[in-house]
């Protein structure tokens, strides 16, 4: 990892990182992205492994796939595990990185939505010494993270989920394992008189970056659980995004799905929930 | 032109190459190492025509460089049966209908042979999910599917040997 650093902090913007290269090596084909230097990380053991400490670090360079079956990870933050199986197929997983993901920063993704909603953090590496990125403040925009270039993402922290909390992850796609159209993130939290304490609403695909339904989010919030509650939920989740139109849906239609992903997605949580009571 | 002598082993035997550290996995195979079953289809890793098993696992060989499986061994549909005599897999699909055009067809079963071996018994919903990341253009999924059925119940995946 020092010499890994050391070609960073020399290269720095002329450089790409190359990790698993699910994304990278597309990019280059397409001759999106025409660095001048690869630094390929692969060979770095260091950087891969899960470890249980309260919470889970996860080194940047463990497979999607790695993360998809890990024990582990199904018992701490079981949301990550079932989020995996929404990212491409078998043959990306296999090679594809939870640190490259989270770096990478695609709008649509899995990994940086979930650790927004699970309140995640990254460590960052340079030659300068070592820092801690909370998720809040990572994701800057389309395809932008607030890495400084001469840093290395290394490991991704992840909490335990709170006792009485339930989650979902969802997702609407045109095809199995495309990107989302829309995907939602949950982390519902019930009081001991089964009153909503708590709520977490992560959605992908409607902007530059993963963003949290914070409007639906206090909508909840001492509210009963309850489908009323929920569909007023995924009103002001629909209300407050401002997605575009593309090829692969309208404005419109991505709103809708947010509304529907979003009750779905909390009647999945609340169950989960009530199941850990 | 930067170039980097690399060892793979590919279908079981060590190949030894001199490669462009920018050419990609699926490029050495077919133009440096001369085995052509492997299909380039788009170039960027949505098709998965291209799906080889490194380690045993599958991988999208146009998204990896050459250079990235050193050391590593490489099973490619070269390596199945031979035109005279297919492999049972291969003749699983071919009593299935499971060949049109035949361009996605090293893509399918090398993702098949890497499901099989690891759950001889699949579902219909786990052979589509796994399946879903390969694109045919004939569109002849239900016959691929069934392909990939026939060999389950003929009980090749628990001997994982006979697949090939």
């Amino acid at each position: 990892m020092p010499e890994t650093v050391e070609l960073l902090a020399q290269h720095g913007d002329d450089a790409k990182i190359l990790a698993g290269g699910q994304s990278l090596l597309p990019m280059l084909a397409l001759r999106l992205a025409r660095p001048a230097v690869l630094i390929d990380i692969n060979h770095v053991r260091e950087l891969a492994g899960i470890t249980v400490n309260g919470g889970l670090t996860i080194g940047a360079l463990t497979r999607h796939r790695a993360v998809e079956r890990s024990d582990a990870v199904a018992a701490v933050a079981p949301m990550l595990a079932a989020a995996m199986r929404y990212v491409g197929h078998d043959a990306i997983r296999t090679r594809g990185t939870l640190g490259g993901s989270v770096a990478h920063a695609d709008p649509a993704a899995e990994a940086p939505m979930v650790m927004r909603v699970l309140g995640g953090s990254i460590v960052a590496t340079s030659v300068r010494g070592r820092r801690t990125i909370d998720a809040d403040t990572l994701f800057q925009g389309f395809l932008t993270t607030s890495l400084e270039p001469d840093e290395l993402l290394t490991e991704i922290h992840v909490p335990a989920g709170a006792e009485g909390s339930g989650w979902s992850v969802n997702e609407f796609s045109r095809r199995n394992g495309d990107f989302a159209l829309v995907g939602t993130a949950i982390v519902l939290q019930l009081d001991d008189g089964g009153t909503i304490a708590g709520a977490r609403i992560g959605l992908s695909g409607i902007a530059g970056e993963p963003v949290r339904a914070t409007s639906a989010e206090a909508a909840l919030v001492g509210a009963a659980p309850s489908d009323a509650a929920f569909a007023e939920a995924g009103r002001a989740a629909a209300d407050a995004v401002n997605p575009t139109s593309d090829l692969h849906g309208t404005a419109a239609y991505r709103k809708h799905l947010v509304d529907v992903l979003v009750r779905r997605g909390l009647r999945e949580a609340l169950a989960r929930a009530e199941g850990d009571r | 032109m930067t170039t980097q002598d690399v060892t793979i082993r590919v279908n079981g035997v060590e190949c030894h190459a001199t490669t462009e550290t920018r050419r990609t996995l699926v490029d050495l195979l077919r133009d440096e190492l001369g085995l052509t079953g492997t299909h380039v289809g788009c170039e960027h890793g949505i098709c998965g025509a291209c799906t080889v098993l490194l380690d045993g696992e599958p991988v999208r060989s146009c998204l990896m460089l050459a250079v990235q499986a050193a050391d590593a061994s490489v099973e490619t549909i070269d390596g199945l049966g031979t035109p005279e005599e297919l492999s049972p897999l291969q003749q699983s699909f071919r009593d299935s209908h499971g060949f049109q055009c035949g361009f996605c067809t090293p893509g399918f079963v090398m993702t098949t042979l890497a499901l099989l071996r690891e759950n001889p018994d699949p579902t219909e919903d786990e052979i589509r999910h796994t399946l879903s990341g390969n694109i045919c253009r004939c569109t002849g999924y239900q016959s691929i599917v069934d392909g990939v059925k026939r060999a389950a119940r003929a009980g090749l995946g628990s001997n994982a040997e006979v697949l090939r």
